[in-house]
């Protein structure tokens, strides 16, 4: 399947990851029979849902598309004995800048998704479930209805599955291209057949008013990929790996300015970013310096290698711990990340060296997220291409003195005023490049008057 | 009975109030007198929260390790405020809740959505139609800045766009409040409006091939907050600011919407709805609003005309009244009909029936306007005072059914004169060749028809919008119309005709004004003991219960 078969690094932990690039490995469900595969479900129809919901909640998993919410926790949201049906949707709209790892579940492994589907919508008690395909997968598509027949005709979905009384069915809905498709309520709504605009929250939790307004999970693949790993070890067992808090292992996708770009899994907090760029990646292209890490996805914000973090953790005698590093001395945890100031997000690790423009990243990101705004709400549609406009100008020279302060001004009335998180996504990368890199920016525009006269 | 509503404590900008539970954070504050400007609001929609500008501050009380609310040094809840600004529109109060509305955050939020939702807006409010009268304008002004940062070109858009055959739509002014769509789906059942393309680009349209020609379209154009969606009828006839605006109800069906008329040196230019929960909530159908440029029309009826010889003459009011008196003189009791129209007010039909009490007129109906009721505010009735005519006599309980008999009377010989109030007689069934025969007919009107140009004695009368009166809608309702324009040339108002009319024959009756018309109905009429023409209320007098005489209401609005 891979064009190019890599074995994985000795430090890697490979769980998820462990059937890509395996040698004589295929997508089909003899071959995962073969690794034992769908003996979880076996083993969790045999539990009570409640009890699988408490083993995640015991595992400590977050989720993995990026906000890092416990996945037990969003699970408990949902009350048992509803009058309504319950919904699970897998979140397969990879859309992230920098980040590819659900891609290559589904294309190589896609039966450990669909095993860790029906588990867990044996655990909600959701009787449907809907897997959210980005538009851009064709491919990963055709091969989840090829595993979804291949599931259907073994019993592992449909009516009374293992005998078990429970019935669940899992469809495919393909995305048509766009981002926003991914915000759980935009995705929601899109696959209500309307414009994926974003719900407004409060009133609509998708755990209580979800889609068709009925009580709906959302999970990311590679955190419904976990549920069938914590069945098999005990979440208990599961959550001895990584760090409190921040459990289990992590897909890394590596992009950018490295000598091996791709994917990697680790325990959570496993590794530094540090040893992942120069012992994992190869390093750095000859003679270059690490200069920044967008540590998750295009949206976290970005960290320079000029700064000093000061991390708080949480010690095992339960005390805080401060500790004062550099950019390569921090862990790659959900944690400690936030605490540096940025995100573990989705897993998308995006480096730069010196010779990078920051001016001309932050564009290339303002391009994109300028491009996919759904426009439903004011500052995010305005702000959005606002910034693009002005980082574009400032690319071609146009920049005035005005416009390292306006572009910060612009992010800051963004974020934390929309109705989701493509606001802060939006306008982080802005707020951090030019905190980060306000020199480069300032560089650009000196000596430039503002254009037209006015204030 | 339905219990009290529990009435709420919520603390808006430090002081303390009571609200009923399940009221808006947005009303609340209005309540309080803390306005939150808003563009995608709207209290008779749903709330997407999209536009960002009824952005404030929220709190709760902050529990204690008893859960009871902590309690500050002064004896007050400890709030425990939300870092991030929260919509006012999309969420009721809470018991204890806190809300700050003119907060540096908050202002910095207001003055970031105001300067956002202009960057891409022309700023060409000179030559825009909705200046005046346009949110945009209001709240940039009070919550905006002077000057722009934005130093880009601006997203280009379609303009003068015919969204259907009332409605121009001007893209670039649009602020994607979505009010029109959700009205269109909620509100008119006919949801052909949406957005295409996205973020910045993100622009409104219709369905292909699906204009806007819902008999409601209009109203979105009164609930644009901005000059995006403008009326292709009043669209750059008159600036709004020079508008005289007259309250008064619309008088093409039995609803009787509330109306704003806008008029401008005699001359109406628009008639827009007045909210009334009762009636027509705050809207009203196209057809409604459009219905009054026949009142502007040159065709107008001016002057008093009577029959000389085989013409009509133009003549003063006292010798065509003088005329009318001695012709009706000479007819028995059994050879006079009339023509009355349940487009009359109150008072023209109390007159009315005084007329045919004088004249001793048996032969007496009006004439039944039907039509198909769509369930939303166009009632199946399209006169405005049926039950106006029904109350005093004018017709029964089957308005339009004596009109045959009348009709074979006249055909027989039997009826020689008819008294026609503003209905054209021919729309009963009589050809003009019947007109023809008749010995008198003596005619008020507007507008030329061919009972009019028939008639033996021709009085020219007033529109709705030039005069004074009451109706009952449907409901049972008791509503005003006021005078916006003064009717043209020498035409009266018809209960001043009637009047005149009456006195031909019986001298005197003491009634000089209107009001003395409206207190012998009051003194005569218990529903409406007590009652004058001014004490109506300008959102109307339920006369009887509703469901009493009252036909089902339309559960959409």
């Amino acid at each position: 399947m891979a064009s190019t078969v890599r074995t994985p690094h000795p430090r890697e932990k490979r769980i998820i990851f462990r059937n890509i690039d395996r040698p004589g490995w295929t997508n089909d469900i003899d071959c995962y029979f073969r690794d034992g595969g769908y003996a979880e479900l076996k083993k969790a129809v045999t539990m009570k849902p409640e009890q699988i919901v408490n083993e995640v909640k015991a595992s400590g998993l977050r989720g993995r598309g990026g906000a890092g919410f416990p996945c037990g926790v969003k699970w408990g949201f949902i009350k048992p004995g509803g009058p309504k049906p319950v919904y699970l949707i897998c979140n397969a709209d990879e859309s992230e800048p920098g980040t590819f790892k659900d891609r290559y579940i589904i294309h190589q492994d896609p039966h450990q998704l669909l095993e860790g589907t029906v588990i867990s919508c044996y655990a909600v008690n959701a009787r449907l479930a809907y897997i959210y395909i980005r538009g851009e997968f064709p491919l990963g598509a055709k091969i989840l209805e090829r595993a979804l027949a291949e599931a259907r005709q073994h019993g592992f979905l449909g009516k009374n599955i293992l005998g078990s009384g429970f019935d669940c069915e899992i469809y495919v809905h393909r995305g048509a291209g766009a981002y926003i498709c991914g915000e759980e309520t935009g995705l929601i709504e899109s696959m209500e057949g309307k414009r994926p605009y974003p719900r407004i929250k409060p009133p609509y939790f998708p755990a209580v008013l979800g889609l068709y307004m009925c009580p709906t999970i959302v999970n990311n693949v590679e955190t419904l990929c976990n549920v069938k790993h914590i069945v098999r070890m005990g979440g208990a067992e599961y959550a001895k790996m990584g760090k409190p808090n921040n459990t289990g292992t992590r897909l890394l996708c590596v992009s950018g300015d490295v000598q091996k770009p791709g994917y990697y899994e680790f325990e959570v907090g496993g590794i530094t970013l540090g040893e992942l760029i120069y012992d994992i990646c190869g390093g750095l292209r000859p003679g270059r310096k690490l200069r920044a890490v967008i540590p998750g996805g295009s949206s976290a914000k970005v960290l320079s290698v000029a700064d000093r973090y000061k991390i708080k953790s949480r010690q095992p005698d339960g005390s805080m711990l401060e500790k004062e590093m550099g950019l390569e001395e921090v862990p790659i945890d959900f944690d400690t990340l936030a605490a540096a100031g940025s995100m573990a997000g989705s897993g998308g690790i995006i480096v730069m060296d010196d010779s990078r423009d920051m001016v001309w990243a932050l564009n290339n990101i303002n391009e994109f997220y300028a491009h996919e705004s759904c426009g439903q709400c004011t500052p995010c549609r305005e702000g959005s291409l606002w910034m693009k406009k002005i980082t574009e100008r400032m690319v071609h020279g146009g920049g005035t003195k005005q416009d390292t302060d306006t572009l910060k001004s612009v992010a800051d009335n963004i974020a934390g005023r929309t109705i989701c998180a493509f606001g802060e996504a939006c306008a982080w990368p802005t707020q951090s490049f030019v905190a980060k890199f306000r020199d480069d920016f300032v560089a650009k525009s000196a000596g430039k008057e503002n254009g037209n006269g006015l204030r | 009975m339905s219990a009290p509503t529990q009435l709420l404590n919520v603390q808006i900008d430090g002081a303390w109030h009571q609200f009923p539970k399940g009221t808006r954070v947005i009303e609340a504050c209005s309540r309080a007198g803390k306005f939150i400007p808003h563009y995608c609001y709207h209290p008779k929609l749903s709330s997407p929260g999209n536009c960002r500008m009824c952005l404030i501050e929220m709190g709760m009380p902050k529990p204690g390790p008893d859960r009871k609310p902590e309690m500050g040094p002064d004896g007050k809840p400890i709030i425990s405020w939300i870092p991030r600004p929260q919509i006012s529109c999309a969420q009721d109060i809470a018991e204890g809740m806190a809300i700050r509305t003119d907060s540096p955050l908050v202002k910095e939020c207001r003055n970031g959505v105001m300067e956002f939702l202009l960057i891409n807006h022309p700023l060409d409010c000179p030559i825009c139609d909705q200046a005046g009268e346009c949110h945009l304008q209001e709240y940039s002004v009070e919550f905006g800045t002077a000057g722009s940062r934005f130093l880009d070109e601006k997203v280009k858009k379609p303009k003068r766009v015919e969204l259907g055959p009332r409605v121009t739509l001007d893209d670039e002014r649009c602020i994607l409040c979505s009010r029109c769509i959700r009205f269109m789906k909620e509100v008119a059942h006919d949801d052909v409006l949406g957005f295409v393309s996205r973020g910045s680009h993100t622009y409104l349209t219709a369905h292909p091939n699906k204009p806007l020609d819902s008999n409601y379209s209009l109203n979105t154009v009164d609930i644009c907050p901005v000059g995006a969606l403008t009326s292709t009828d009043f669209r750059f006839k008159m600036r709004v600011w020079f508008l005289k605006e007259t309250k008064s109800i619309c008088t093409s069906c039995a609803t009787g919407c509330n109306t704003i008329i806008g008029t401008r040196l005699n001359t109406i230019y628009r008639q827009t709805p007045r909210e009334n929960d009762e009636v027509n909530s705050s809207w009203m159908c196209d057809y409604g609003r459009l219905n009054f440029h026949y009142l502007n029309s040159p065709e107008r009826l001016q002057t008093p005309q009577i029959r000389e010889r085989d013409a009509l003459v133009n003549s003063s009011w006292k010798s065509a009244m003088a005329r009318a008196g001695d012709e009706l003189k000479k007819f028995a009791n059994g050879q006079i009909a009339l023509i009355g129209s349940a487009r009359m007010t109150n008072e023209e039909l109390w007159l009315t029936k005084k007329l045919i009490e004088s004249l001793g007129i048996a032969d007496h109906d009006v004439v039944p306007r039907l039509g198909e009721a769509d369930q939303i505010l166009v009632n199946a009735d399209r006169n405005p005072n049926t039950l106006g005519a029904q109350l005093f006599g004018i017709t029964n309980e089957n308005p339009g059914g004596k009109l045959s008999e009348i009709v074979e009377k006249v055909r027989s010989g039997a009826i020689r004169a008819i008294v026609a109030l503003g209905e054209d007689l021919t729309e009963i069934g009589l050809t003009v060749d019947d007109l023809k025969k008749l010995s008198l007919i003596v005619a008020t009107g507007i507008l030329p028809n061919n009972t009019t140009r028939h008639a033996t004695v021709l009085l020219p009368g007033s529109g709705f919008a030039e005069k004074r009166g009451s109706m009952i809608n449907f409901r049972g309702r008791l509503q005003r119309l006021n005078r916006a324009v003064q009717p043209p040339g020498e035409a009266k108002d018809e209960w001043e005709i009637l009047r005149d009319l009456i006195q031909q024959s019986t001298g005197s009756n003491g009634i000089y004004l209107i009001e003395d018309v409206f207190r012998q109905i009051a003194e005569a009429i218990p529903e409406m003991k007590g009652l004058s023409l001014s004490r109506i209320s300008d959102k109307g007098v339920q006369l009887v219960e509703e469901g009493e005489e009252a036909t089902k209401t339309p559960a959409s609005i």
